[in-house]
């Protein structure tokens, strides 16, 4: 029998390792945008469950706005992460401390 | 065990794998088709759900957009892995620990009395899931929608407009300037007045 938790775990777990990869991955910035992708993944995957078990489109419908959005950023993501390399010659993050920050 | 259970067990593992090898391995054109296959299952666990319409769309989306997209940025940059790479193993305790008491805190937040309500059996979308999501999106979310198609308009100008650069020194058409032509910056008809062929060398010849 498949409950609603199990998705909902599934979501829990795809969560934490995808904030466990942005702890680890410190200094690579594509893999830091690839686990943002993650997370809202799991974050859609949790709406499209309760969109499922309430019976209420409403949740499917977040889960296109999040696409939606999640595709913008990370077109500019890399826009921008192109144009860092384009001046600095780096992705490391530890290397862009030109801001002081 | 139910044959859908088997199912959600089965694609389940294979995303958990596939997200654990996307953080963890060390080239970044492998981690980013490891993250095709992430979402390739994550669409297929949607399947199951009975939410087809979103299903396609991350396939068609992500696996074929973004995913893409990001290929090609990984393919265009020079990355130095090893300077990326360090700290990995230092980092390494504190993920696993941050991650585990998170998921420790979810699952207890989760609970184990809801393991026992099963999801509605019926599809509450009907025949068509694409028309049910298609009646809530254009009745009642009809605004955020173009607001959403704006987002994309703007996200599209603004990834153009950061990556477009004026090379020095590389010859290049304009072609404003090339429509707004005239005949007469072409052309220069110059008036002179004709030679005199002068007479005494016209004789001799």
């Amino acid at each position: 029998m498949i409950t609603l938790a199990h998705y909902i775990t599934l979501g829990a777990v795809l969560f934490c390792i995808s904030v466990a990869g942005i702890i680890i991955n410190r200094k690579n910035v594509i893999i830091l945008l690839m686990a943002i992708e993650l997370m809202l993944l799991a974050v859609n995957t949790n709406f499209i469950a309760f969109s499922r078990f309430w019976g209420n489109a409403d949740g499917q419908v977040f889960v296109f706005f999040v696409l939606t959005v999640a595709a913008a950023e990370s077109a500019i993501g890399l826009a921008i992460l192109v144009v860092l390399f384009r001046n600095r010659a780096t992705i490391n993050v530890a290397e862009l401390d030109s801001m002081k920050g | 065990m139910s044959i859908e259970l088997f199912f959600f067990y089965a694609f389940a593992s294979v995303l958990t794998a596939s997200a654990l090898a996307v953080i963890t391995v060390r080239n970044s054109v492998h981690a980013a088709l490891f993250l095709v296959l992430t979402f390739f299952t994550a669409a297929a666990l949607w399947l199951l759900l009975q939410a087809e319409f979103l299903a396609v769309a991350l396939v068609l989306v992500y696996v074929g957009a973004v995913m893409v997209l990001f290929l090609f940025v990984v393919m265009m940059l020079d990355i130095n892995t090893e300077s990326t790479r360090e700290g990995f193993a230092r980092y390494l305790p504190v993920g696993v620990i941050v991650a585990l008491l998170m998921l420790a805190e979810m699952i207890s937040l989760i609970g184990i009395k809801s393991m026992q309500v099963p999801l509605s059996p019926t599809d509450p979308a009907g025949a068509s899931n694409t028309a049910w999501i298609g009646h809530a999106l254009f009745a009642d979310f009809l605004l955020p929608f173009e607001i959403a198609a704006l987002i994309l308009t703007v996200a599209l100008i603004a990834a153009i407009a950061l990556t477009l650069r004026q090379r020095a020194g590389v010859k290049h058409q304009t072609a404003a300037q090339q429509v707004r032509v005239k005949a007469t910056d072409r052309v220069r008809i110059v008036k002179m007045a004709s030679e005199k062929m002068s007479t005494d060398s016209g004789e001799a010849s």
